[in-house]
């Protein structure tokens, strides 16, 4: 039901004014800004993935931080261990995640709903330790993991951060079209058509394996990379960064920007990256107040328990998150308009 | 002192290139900047109270007027204290928040391993003051390689070492079993103690198990470590499997040698959810005064201490070992911003690394702070302890590891 | 040879956990045929709940009859408040929502009652059952009454009026209604009921593991492990599953070299090779899906 629109021209319009205080964002803020900015793009950049799989493939995922840690990983030991340059090593991550997301999509193919999300549960859980193994410590440094330097800047009078900012627009935008392209295309059409009626897309003569466990490595590609860039802006990886809460943050992120949208992702990577930092800001603002104000501050919850209850929230009245209900209000100011 | 401090900062001040600019960022006459990260919220949480008790401490000083420091001028502290939830990426965050927005002019005591460890670069590549790190591990004291990060409480490492020779002189024949949690502070009690044990390590050790913070229990481990006949058990573990450690070996009747690290030798979060009984003759190290110790309860260190935390946080647990760590720590900032002369940046870190002699309040009495540009771990002394039952008892000398 | 069997009983009883949680997570999924990723952090929850009774000064027994108590309607509740307006969305709107129950209950557990483990109280006095050097008394009580709450399960299930109604109810709605069953409330009753069964195991596995927020947070995978190798269909397989898991988890660790460091790995490769080659588990019924 939710096809994408052709292009028209108010989505081009609108593309170009949003590829425009993208390009702004890192002149007008601080360097630091500009790397939070970043880190939303990397999440973003995953939940897109997330969204290809579950939003338009209909398979979940409960577990992608699982497959955005081997993006991480593979990137980090490209440059520590091979020193291949870190652009290189994002394709090298893709790929990587890609090979893991198709193998672990064959299990997936008899796999159905819930199961799927308790396999993928599974692997998110069990990655830390696996990171840490005894066995790859020669390659993950072990529980210590790996400084990853951030890339020189790309052009000159540009900071690193600025650099590797316009670097991870230039992907998102890159993957956001190709998604684009992919699901208005015939194989878009067939992982759409999976979801909405699997046993009708297979008399339909689609390739219900080959189909399902493409989208599942395109799906982990996506979070790979996020992954990689992520790592290029923390600087860092270690086995503990990548637990469940990540995946968690990923799923969130997808839910509250719209599962079954493009654009919807940097709604949600904004939200998973400024949201704690505003709760902490305002629980600060209250404790640094004198009297019954000072109060608040102890009852504002932690930011993990008001993601939960707005998750919650955020199914029963807008299931279609943030993006959703962009799309419905203008279709809805549309009719109104035309009469 | 204070010329002392004044030479020594200035030789560093040379030695360190970039030297002073005029204004340090986050200092100025009247004030310092100072921040900190801390877990408020996760399962860590338990550890911000050190963070609270600092805020509360400063909150003190600047209500009395503020520190005056060996340059002659009085500044009110200001510390900002962000969640990070121990998670590496979120401190990243916190701190550069920290430093590039919030504009501090060093950090001041942020906790715990993996995400110290997160960060220890950046704070060395932006050339900002990382001091006295809440955590044990060894990396923190390497000047020549990291200039700019100074640890803080003794090593994980130089306690394994300790409990090692202890191990060697009192046991017999022995056989030993080791218990550690499988990150970087597991690994560094681990590392230190089996160099202390020397070139028989191999055919000591008779079974070494690691865990999962993850892990419902250590029930299975405790079962094959006693199974494998050890007499000497080092147990590296955080309080809730401590607590579990301790319980299990005493139900099935497994009585060895029991090394407890100090992270867990805590008897209100530790040793009392084991049981009083079972935790008779467990040996740890200590270097702070514990609070629930009531032979340290006439001594001036832990009278200035009760003094501040009926005053300040009248609310808190004082048998809460963590309230006399953020003390402790907070005290030795205090003594290095007031016979601190220049607060540059590389000023700062100069008092920091010339601490000479300093008995903190709930330090155990002689165990001495000192630091120099070659020395970069504060607290490197601590003596023996064995549990009777209802505390702690100090026996041995002290033991300084720096010699 | 001791070490086996020490390490046999052992597992046996912290399969017990594994096999209450998992029991809850059965019984939700039959009932609705939802898995609830919100059960262990509900259980630990009921087991503070308890723990506040005890602070009150109450008998633990008598703590442990109202938590559960507590527990069962706490459990009602949610689903119709919390659970009921997802009841006909996607699969995956209902995921989400369980996830969110999962933080909640995680974080808020975390904000009222802190970090710091508390010593919990075994609900078995120290000479309950026969003396031995493998096994303590709490984890032979842990053992019997798992047991014991799967037979009640069974007879409540095949023997009263409830029962009956509540299994017709998920397995065939439409009908049910027909012959006047409310579904709604039947469902209502099946969370109410894993919540309950949810606290025992909490209540249970308290005094081994001390009563802390993330209790449950590593004993959910094994829970799910063992629902699944018992067939999700099956109480008596989930519980069956729960126990296999906690005794191969131990022989795990201790006869396969860098078997303690793989144990969250070994659940997921149970998992995923449960789901591959015994969809329906050991003892589960083969469902045959209709086009």
């Amino acid at each position: 039901m939710d096809r994408p629109n052709p292009i028209t021209k108010k989505l081009l319009i609108g593309f170009l004014i949003a590829l425009g205080v993208g390009i702004l964002i890192p002149q007008i803020t601080t360097d630091f800004t500009t790397y939070q900015f970043t880190l939303a793009i990397s999440y973003g950049i995953a939940m897109l993935g997330l969204n290809i799989l579950t939003g338009y493939n209909g398979q979940f995922s409960v577990g992608h931080s699982a497959f955005f840690a081997i993006g991480a990983y593979t990137a980090a030991i490209m440059i520590e261990h091979f020193a291949i340059d870190p652009y290189t090593s994002i394709v090298i991550a893709a790929f990587a995640a890609f090979v893991v997301g198709f193998l672990f999509g064959l299990p997936a193919l008899r796999l159905e709903g819930l199961y799927l999300a308790l396999a993928t549960f599974g692997f998110a859980v069990a990655t830390p330790q696996l990171l840490k193994f005894d066995a790859f410590e020669h390659w993950t440094g072990g529980v210590q993991g790996i400084f990853v330097p951030k890339p020189e800047p790309l052009m000159e009078g540009l900071s690193a951060d600025q650099s590797l900012y316009y670097v991870a627009m230039g992907i998102m935008v890159f993957l956001m079209v190709v998604a684009w392209s992919i699901l208005n295309s015939r194989s878009g059409r067939a992982m759409m058509a999976i979801r909405d009626n699997p046993v009708a897309a297979a008399t339909m003569g689609i390739n219900l394996p080959m189909v399902k466990t493409t989208t599942f490595g395109l799906s982990a590609m996506y979070a790979g990379i996020g992954g990689a860039l992520f790592t290029y802006s923390s600087e860092f990886v270690s086995p503990d960064t990548f637990n469940f809460f990540i995946a968690v943050y990923i799923l969130v992120g997808s839910v509250i920007g719209g599962i079954a949208t493009i654009p919807g992702v940097i709604f949600g990577g904004l939200f998973i990256v400024f949201m704690p930092n505003y709760a902490q800001d305002l629980k600060l603002f209250f404790e640094g107040t004198e009297g019954p104000w000072a109060a608040v501050a102890g009852v504002v919850p932690p930011p993990w328990a008001i993601f939960g209850v707005m998750l919650i929230l955020v199914i029963y009245f807008v299931p279609f998150g943030v993006w959703g209900g962009i799309e419905r209000l203008w279709a809805w100011t549309k009719r109104r308009s035309a009469g | 002192m204070k010329l002392r401090t004044l030479l020594a900062s200035a030789a560093a001040a040379v030695l360190m290139t970039g030297a002073a600019s005029a204004q340090t960022v986050g200092v100025t006459d009247t004030s310092i900047k100072i921040g900190n990260t801390s877990p408020y919220s996760g399962p860590a949480s338990s550890y911000s109270v050190i963070a609270k008790t600092q805020i509360a401490y400063w909150k003190a000083v600047n209500a009395a007027g503020g520190i005056k420091s060996a340059d002659g001028k009085t500044r009110k502290i200001e510390m900002i204290s962000l969640d990070d939830g121990y998670s590496p990426p979120r401190t990243v965050e916190q701190i550069r928040k920290l430093v590039e927005q919030e504009e501090v002019a060093f950090t001041f005591n942020t906790l715990g391993t993996p995400t110290n460890s997160a960060i220890h670069r950046y704070m060395n590549a932006k050339k900002v003051p990382h001091l006295f790190l809440a955590t044990g591990a060894s990396k923190w004291g390497h000047p020549e390689k990291y200039p700019w990060t100074i640890g803080f409480q003794p090593t994980y490492d130089v306690e394994g070492e300790i409990y090692a020779k202890f191990a060697l002189e009192n046991v017999e024949n022995p056989k030993i079993a080791i218990l550690f949690q499988n990150d970087d502070y597991g690994k560094d009690y681990r590392d230190g103690f089996l160099r202390g044990l020397g070139d028989k390590a191999k055919d000591m050790v008779v079974k070494m198990l690691p865990y999962e913070v993850t892990d419902p229990t250590v029930d299975a481990q405790v079962l094959e470590m006693a199974a494998s006949g050890a007499n000497i058990f080092f147990n590296v573990t955080i309080p809730k499997f401590a607590a579990q450690a301790i319980k299990k070996s005493c139900e099935i009747g497994w009585k060895p040698l029991h090394l407890l690290n100090n992270v867990s030798s805590s008897v209100g979060a530790t040793l009392r959810p084991a049981g009083l009984e079972c935790s008779k003759g467990l040996v740890t190290t200590q270097w702070q005064r514990d609070p629930t110790d009531p032979q340290w309860a006439a001594t001036d260190g832990f009278k200035e201490w009760a003094a501040f935390m009926d005053a300040s946080l009248p609310d808190a647990d004082k048998g809460d070992i963590n309230y006399a760590f953020g003390y402790n720590a907070v005290k030795l900032m205090h003594h290095v911003i007031a016979n601190c002369a220049d607060f540059s940046r590389p000023g700062i870190m100069a008092c920091a690394a010339n601490v000479k002699d300093l008995q903190l309040p709930m330090v155990l009495p002689g165990v001495l702070i000192n630091t120099s540009p070659t020395d970069f771990y504060p607290v490197q002394a601590a003596q023996l302890s064995r549990f009777d039952g209802t505390g702690w008892a100090l026996f041995g000398d002290i033991i300084d590891a720096s010699e | 040879m001791d070490l086996f069997f020490q390490l046999t009983l052992a597992g046996l009883a912290i399969g017990s956990i594994y096999a209450c949680v998992a029991l809850a997570v059965v019984m939700i999924y039959q009932a609705t045929d939802h898995f609830n990723f919100a059960q262990g952090e509900m259980a630990m929850f009921s087991t503070f709940i308890c723990w506040t009774f005890l602070g009150l000064g109450l008998p633990v027994w008598v703590a442990a009859v109202l938590a559960i108590g507590t527990s069962f309607i706490a459990g009602l509740i949610i689903e119709r408040v919390i659970i009921k307006p997802v009841e006909n969305a996607p699969v995956l709107n209902q995921i989400i929502v369980f996830i969110g129950l999962l933080m909640i209950f995680n974080n808020v557990a975390g904000w009222i009652w802190e970090f710091t483990i508390k010593p919990f109280p075994s609900l078995f006095p120290d000479d309950f059952g026969f003396k031995s050097e493998l096994i303590g008394p709490h984890h032979m009580g842990v053992i019997a009454l798992t047991l014991t709450v799967l037979l009640l399960i069974f007879l409540f299930f095949r023997f009263t009026r409830v029962g009956l109604a509540m299994r017709a109810a998920a397995a065939n709605p439409d009908s049910a209604r027909l012959v006047g069953i409310s579904v709604g409330w039947m469902l209502a009753l099946g969370w109410g009921l894993a919540a309950a069964v949810g606290a025992v195991g909490g209540i249970l596995v308290a005094p081994i593991v001390y009563l802390e927020p993330n209790m449950m947070s590593g004993v959910l995978l094994y829970a799910f492990a063992g629902a699944l190798l018992g067939g999700v269909s099956s109480p008596g397989g989930a519980v069956l599953g729960g126990l296999i898991v906690g005794v191969l988890e131990n022989w795990l660790g201790q006869y396969v070299p860098g078997g303690s460091e793989l144990k969250l790995t070994f659940a997921l490769i149970l998992i995923v090779g449960v789901l591959l080659f015994k969809p329906a588990g050991l003892f589960g019924r083969v469902v045959i899906k209709r086009v």
